[in-house]
């Protein structure tokens, strides 16, 4: 569903143009605030929703088959690790919040620095092992799977 | 046009395109090549780009072998019966062994995956799918990238790959532009890890004016890794394997969690199960070892996705649609309906939008389904892209060149929606092919493979020429009119993509046409492609932003060509549900069990089309079924 900017709560700080992946939501010239340019590739995948400091994004179903008077809304807490979503039915009927965690961890700390790794052996890159493996395969010290491993072998016969 | 010429020299592993598979791609880069260039370049914002970029809310392929759920093995199986037999085993099986290792590693970043309380495995959806909070999950994966490469090009359309000088069919770099500053960016590389993703809009969608941009895959696939490789004349295989896909009508919301965790089941509008019906018939069509249910029950060896969507599209077409998913059962209860609703806020809230819009609340009354219009891409359940390498303890030698996941050029390799043949791999298992690719072209770089590369100034300005004719294009017929977008000299993006829509539905078998070609039509619309492939030269760009549009377009038409040669090609109906040719109805396994491959030469655009052998590596039946089936006397 297309987004659009209330014009009110816009002040163009350009955090939904720098992540949305259809490259749609621009500044306009004039007004300094942002707008979705081209609604039609917009896949109201609520990035940038999300990335809004001040909500100022919402979504209107798409014309061709959403009549008017809904609302889904978003807000997104990296700190909390936490999403929080409020939908609102056309008639009325249903208006309720669900929330989801986002992750488990705090942001920028988890994930390895590969680069403060100690080097792989030599004799690991004809392997056919990845970083962390095989202990990650199975998180033990089991052996990576191979045809032989599992009792396999290529089957004869190629078909024509 | 005074833009700039921006040049990375001396790098070692260009990324293009950081999707889940690019970005795997980065991250184990890094490990094996401590000290080497890693660059990635990719045309959105790596936080939110690519297939991922709304979110997921199931891992589609995880074994489980440590909790003795799944061998690799078992998943190979799977996926060559579902794709019908047409599957790189080797690809598979060997993606399918490494993608457990990925999954745990996700863990530990943060992301949340579901546990099974009383088992303490995952939470699983179905055999292969494990549910997640995925809300988060490419910011996660991103982290992962940004942690390893040197440097990440954000919002660089990559439109070319540059090739080697000094020797024929060795890659050399890429070339492309900024697409908010309009320069012109120069990556030399000594190889290049294509991940620029699958193409969705290449067939007319259903959803038209302002809701064209809702489809299934998202509307920023534009086939860019197909098109990068095609033009520099790589072997692509299994491009006539488009996938449709039975979705939520209008919103594509998943029905995976649905079926599998939800237990949700499909009725005719009159209440009636309708499957059933279709079978005896198209198992004369196919072949009772691609459709044998009683088979099926006693194996669980599930029935192929197309033949699934075959009886959907048949029911419909007697006059019984819509159909609707039977929801109204499990949303009593609490539970599964708050996971109903999850499913679409973490993936596709464009569902959870329309329901809203239209008062559909599924407790109260059972939504309707609906087929999609096909897609072209290589890690769902579909297997179009690059014929690659194998890796060296598994491949038949037909399989294997030397480095895993490299393409028929030399230094250039795939991951995900770029890898041809390795249906089912998903998110994860796109992700891990990144890793196993990028592991391979270290070991190409340290074997000496890339030394002494040439690339000539003249093909960077010949590049640089091209890339931004459409500017041109416009600016020197633009004046030529009053106003408005009728010009006799050219055409915009969006006018050239309608075109090509149209043309790829109705000529190569999209939903207008109920998903049926043949031999005649194909023709017609090749010719017809040939045509528009000349007009667009002359599309025209008025910014930057349209110069965008021109080149997913390019890329997007390259695609649909290799779409038309295969479909031509395959003279057979192999996945009746995705598409049929109705001079060659029946499956013809005597003729085509068979992968397709083809290769359009760069220098003058003409197609090669040949066979290659299918290997299957595994047998057809696992050892416990095997028993189960012998002791109730099916064998
Ligand atoms: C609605 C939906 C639901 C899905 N559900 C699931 C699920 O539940 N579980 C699951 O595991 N998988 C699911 N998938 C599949 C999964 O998302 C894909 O298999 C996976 O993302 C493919 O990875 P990829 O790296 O090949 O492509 P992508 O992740 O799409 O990455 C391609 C990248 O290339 C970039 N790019 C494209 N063109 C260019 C260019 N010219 N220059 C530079 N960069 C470029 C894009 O911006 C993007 O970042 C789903 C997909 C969709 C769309
Ligand atoms: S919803 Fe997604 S595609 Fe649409 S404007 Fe926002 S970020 Fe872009
Ligand atoms: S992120 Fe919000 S405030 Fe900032 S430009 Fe976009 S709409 Fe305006």
């Amino acid at each position: 569903m297309p987004t659009f900017v209330y014009m009110t709560r816009c002040d163009g700080c350009g955090q939904c143009v720098d992540i949305c992946p259809s490259d749609i939501m621009h500044i306009d010239k004039t007004l300094r605030r942002a707008y979705n340019i081209e609604p039609n590739m917009c896949w109201e995948c609520y990035s940038c929703v999300k990335a809004c400091p001040h909500h100022a994004i919402d979504v209107r179903g798409y014309a061709d088959f959403a009549p008017l008077g809904h609302s889904v809304r978003v807000h997104r807490d990296e700190e909390k690790g936490t999403i929080a979503w409020r939908i609102k039915f056309r008639n009325g009927k249903k208006d309720f919040d669900l929330l989801a965690p986002i992750t488990t961890k705090p942001w920028g700390t988890c994930i390895p620095q590969l680069a403060n790794e100690a080097a792989p052996a030599d004799s690991m890159r004809d392997t056919q092992l990845l970083y962390n493996e095989p202990k990650y395969v199975a998180m033990n010290d089991n052996a990576l799977m191979t045809l032989e491993s599992n009792g396999l072998e290529i089957k004869e016969g190629v078909y024509y | 046009m005074g833009y700039k010429t921006i040049i990375e020299d001396d790098i070692d592993i260009l990324v293009a395109g950081a999707g889940l598979g690019g970005t795997g791609a980065a991250f184990e880069a890094r490990y094996w090549g401590k000290n080497k260039k890693i660059v990635i370049a990719e045309k959105a914002n790596i936080d939110r780009s690519g297939a991922v970029a709304q979110g997921l809310y199931a891992i589609n392929c995880y074994m489980g072998t440590r909790f003795g759920e799944n061998n690799p093995e078992d998943h190979v199986r799977y996926a060559r019966i579902d794709l019908m037999g047409m599957v790189r085993e080797d690809l598979a099986f060997d993606m399918a062994r490494h993608v457990d290792s990925a999954v745990h590693q996700f863990e530990e970043w943060g992301l949340p995956i579901m546990r099974n309380e009383k088992t303490g495995a995952y939470l699983r959806e179905g055999r292969w799918q494990i549910m997640i909070h995925g809300e988060s999950y490419k910011p996660i994966v991103a982290e992962a990238a940004k942690n390893s490469a040197d440097k990440v090009f954000n919002r660089v359309c990559v439109t070319h790959l540059l090739m080697d000088e000094s020797k024929e069919n060795r890659v050399a770099g890429a070339v492309g532009f900024n697409v908010r500053t309009g320069n012109y960016h120069v990556f030399k590389s000594k190889t290049v890890i294509c991940g620029a993703g699958g193409a969705s809009n290449i067939f007319k969608p259903r959803s038209v004016g302002e809701g064209a941009g809702r489809v299934w895959y998202a509307p920023w696939s534009s086939g860019s890794a197909y098109g990068l490789m095609i033009e520099a004349g790589a072997k692509m295989t299994q491009m006539e394997n488009r996938i449709v896909l039975a979705r939520f009508k209008d919103g594509y919301g998943p029905v995976g969690a649905y079926f599998l965790h939800l237990k949700t089941y499909t009725q005719n509008a009159y209440g009636e199960e309708y499957e059933s019906k279709w079978f005896p018939a198209l198992q004369e069509m196919v072949g009772k070892e691609y459709l044998d249910p009683e088979a099926s029950h006693a194996t669980h060896r599930p029935i192929p996705t197309c033949l699934r969507n075959h009886a959907i599209i048949n029911e419909v077409n007697a006059g019984r649609g819509p159909i609707h998913m039977v929801t109204m059962e499990a949303f009593q209860d609490p539970h599964l309906e708050e996971i109903g609703w999850h499913n679409f806020l973490g993936m596709t809230v464009g569902q959870a939008v329309l329901w809203a819009a239209t008062d559909v609340d599924p407790k109260y009354e059972n939504p309707e389904l609906t087929t999609s219009e096909p897609y072209v891409m290589g890690s769902h359940a579909t297997g179009c892209g690059a014929w690659c390498s194998g890796p060296e303890d598994v491949s038949p030698d037909e399989y294997f060149w030397g480095y895993n996941r490299m393409t028929t050029i030399e230094g250039l390799f795939g991951a995900g929606d770029a890898v041809g043949g390795t249906p089912h791999a998903f998110s994860s298992g796109s992700f891990t092919e990144g890793r196993l690719a990028a592991k391979a072209a270290c070991k190409y770089i340290d074997d000496g493979k890339a030394n002494g590369i040439i690339v000539t100034d003249a093909q960077i300005s010949r590049r640089k020429e091209e890339i931004y004719k459409p500017l041109e294009t416009y600016t020197v017929g633009r004046n030529e009119i009053v106003a408005g977008s009728v010009n006799p000299n050219y055409i915009n993006p969006r006018q050239g993509l309608d075109r090509l829509q149209k043309l790829m539905d109705e000529y190569c078998g999209g939903f207008g046409v109920n998903y049926m070609t043949n031999d005649k039509l194909l023709s017609i619309g090749l010719k017809k492609m040939a045509i528009l492939g000349e007009d667009l030269e002359k599309v025209a760009a008025s910014d930057i932003h349209e110069l965008l549009r021109a080149w997913e377009l390019k890329h997007r038409f390259l695609t649909s060509e290799a779409v038309f040669q295969h479909t031509m090609f395959r003279k057979e109906t192999r996945w009746p549900g995705y598409y049929y040719r109705g001079d060659a109805m029946k499956v013809d396994d005597e003729n085509w069990h068979v992968l397709t491959v083809s290769r359009r030469d760069p220098k003058t655009g003409e197609y090669t089309m040949e066979k290659a052998p299918l290997y299957h590596l595994v047998g057809d039946i696992e050892d416990k079924d095997l028993a189960k089936l012998k002791a109730e006397g099916h064998h």
